[in-house]
């Protein structure tokens, strides 16, 4: 029971940050048909800028946070007007090709400036441990939850209520109509890069506060957002944010109760990825899409 | 080029000036000229692939004509960007409809007021009483059109569930709500039964007279764009070979002939 709920917690809570990473995704899809490779390299970019902000420049912790989600935020706006806004109307395979060019660039950028050694970082989520049912659990995970469930909660009103909001969902649904509407398009592109660059920078920032450090290892989680969108659906909000939870349950009782020689945990949002394709290669909330050839 | 009647021409909401466009090698539009007068319904009609819709992409700005001007009230608009044409006034619908598919007809039509808003996200956040009498004002006309287009029963429904008819009914009332100067209607009668055409040509004429909406209208359907249109410009592969009032259009022997085959003129 102790162990069940804190696998359940710990699984939670790095699901909540998949779910980030995966939103900002979704995003970039639903809104311009780009799927960004270079998504998990923007959880290395938050991370190292907190890291920067606060360890290197010794801003007040909250301060330094906003002012490296902000830049965050800057680098996903320049990263769609430089490289992605000239590829408009390329095929869609070069579009990939370019952004898993631009991962490995991105990469070799934070290594060229922090280095490639693991670097102790700044925990700022409290470190002690609560009791729960009889198991005790980390409160920094908890604090991981909320902080989640919150960005979520902000986002949901954002596409409900702002006009920004429903601009952007009415590009996702139709360009045209939006274009003739008097959307701006591309404003709407830099939006949406914007908000994935800060969901996934906010990812980071938690997960290197969860680990106690920063390395290129953060960038890894990254990878795992291609289970979870394909489990929620390449195309669905609600989709991702649920995809991450449940990639990160399994992999937390994959990890926790099979064997640890197996690794498990590793290799079974993978395992889910190849079950989904085959079996529903839509994902949960995808829209179905039939092409007449 | 017969003009209406005469002496009293009123000035030109849009002018159309050598408009020529061409895609590699093929001439979709070549020096197209003609002038819309305000308040009146234009028809833009023309045999498959004259470049009837071509034109009106031009005008609206998903196509950049190589050569010519199109000036809409005294200022040129070629090289301005979809959306920045859309703030000037000028909505348009699509032949094949271009509707937010998984959204109500109300969130539809109130994405038509979008270039209309002025609460931006902070502002709309901050100063909530501003925002909500904004929204409500718009709200207010969105159900001004759901009452002139007679859509009442379904402004709750996903448009993607409506029947073919209504949803173009409702990208209609998507442009009406952007309360345009010049609304561009690309075929709305297209694929309609006769019942459904009466419908909207009555709507059409109604939005013409009560609100003296200028209408640019591409239509197949002959019948109606003569009963309905002020003035007509015919295009074959892409010239405009016959520009004037529907009496006058019908009568022209270059008509006859890109309609009926040159044996029966003869």
């Amino acid at each position: 029971m102790e162990k069940l709920i804190q696998l359940t917690l710990s699984g939670v809570a790095n699901g909540a940050i998949f779910g980030l990473v995966a939103l900002g995704f979704v995003l970039i899809y639903k809104s311009s048909d780009v799927i960004n490779f270079a998504q998990g390299e923007f959880l290395l970019i938050g991370a190292y800028l907190t890291y920067m902000t606060v360890q290197q420049i010794g801003l007040w912790w909250p301060l330094g946070v906003v002012v490296a989600v902000l830049l965050a935020a800057a680098v996903g706006v320049l990263i769609e007007q430089l490289i992605l806004r000239p590829l408009i109307g390329e095929p869609a395979i070069s579009v990939i090709m370019v952004t898993i060019g631009l991962s490995s660039l991105l990469r070799a950028i934070v290594g060229a400036i922090w280095g490639v050694t693991p670097r102790a970082a700044p925990q700022f989520l409290p470190r002690e441990t609560v009791t729960i049912l009889g198991a005790s659990v980390g409160v920094d995970k908890l604090w991981a939850i909320a902080l989640a469930l919150i960005l979520f909660a902000l986002l949901t009103l954002f596409f409900r209520r702002s006009s920004e909001g429903i601009a952007m969902r009415a590009v996702a649904d139709d360009q045209q109509a939006a274009l003739s509407m008097g959307i701006s398009v591309k404003r709407v592109w830099a939006v949406a890069w914007a908000i994935a660059a800060v969901t996934a920078a906010v990812g980071g920032i938690l997960l290197m506060s969860i680990f106690g450090g920063v390395s290129g290892q953060i960038a890894r989680v990254g990878l795992l957002v291609f289970p979870v969108v394909i489990l929620g659906g390449l195309d669905s909000i609600p989709g991702a944010i649920l995809g991450g939870l449940i990639i990160g349950l399994l992999q937390s009782y994959a990890g926790g109760y099979l064997p640890p020689e197996l690794g498990m945990g590793e290799v079974m949002p993978f395992i889910i990825l190849l079950l989904i394709l085959l079996i529903r290669p839509y994902g949960l909330f995808g829209q179905t899409i039939i092409e007449r050839v | 080029m017969a003009g209406r009647n005469g002496a009293t021409l009123p000035e030109p909401q849009m002018v159309i000036d050598g408009v020529s466009l061409s895609f590699g090698g093929v001439r979709a539009l070549s020096e197209i000229s003609f002038n819309v007068y305000p308040g009146t319904i234009q028809a833009i009609i023309g045999p498959n692939g004259a470049g009837k819709t071509s034109l009106l992409n031009c005008i609206s700005g998903l196509y950049r004509p190589q050569e010519g001007q199109i000036r809409f009230e005294g200022r040129n608009i070629i090289g301005l960007a979809p959306h920045q044409i859309a703030r000037l006034g000028i909505a348009r619908s699509f032949q094949n409809i271009e509707l937010f598919r998984h959204m109500t007809v109300v969130d539809n039509l109130m994405l038509g007021r979008h270039v209309h808003m002025h609460s931006g996200v902070l502002s709309g956040g901050l100063y909530w009483g501003r925002a909500q009498r904004e929204e409500i004002a718009h709200r207010e006309l969105v159900e001004q059109v759901i009452d002139l287009l007679e859509i009442q029963a379904i402004r709750k429904k996903t448009v993607g569930a409506l029947s073919y008819g209504l949803q173009k009914r409702v990208e209609l009332g998507r442009a009406l709500a952007m309360s345009p100067r010049l609304l561009l209607l690309d075929e709305p009668m297209a694929g309609m039964n006769s019942e459904e055409k009466e419908d909207m040509a009555r709507f059409i004429l109604d939005i013409s007279e009560e609100q003296r909406t200028t209408i640019v209208l591409i239509e197949h359907d002959m019948g109606v764009v003569m009963d309905i249109s002020d003035n007509v410009a015919v295009l074959e592969f892409g010239l405009l070979i016959a520009y004037g009032t529907p009496d006058e259009v019908k009568a022209n022997p270059r008509v006859i002939d890109a309609y009926l085959g040159r044996e029966h003129a003869a």
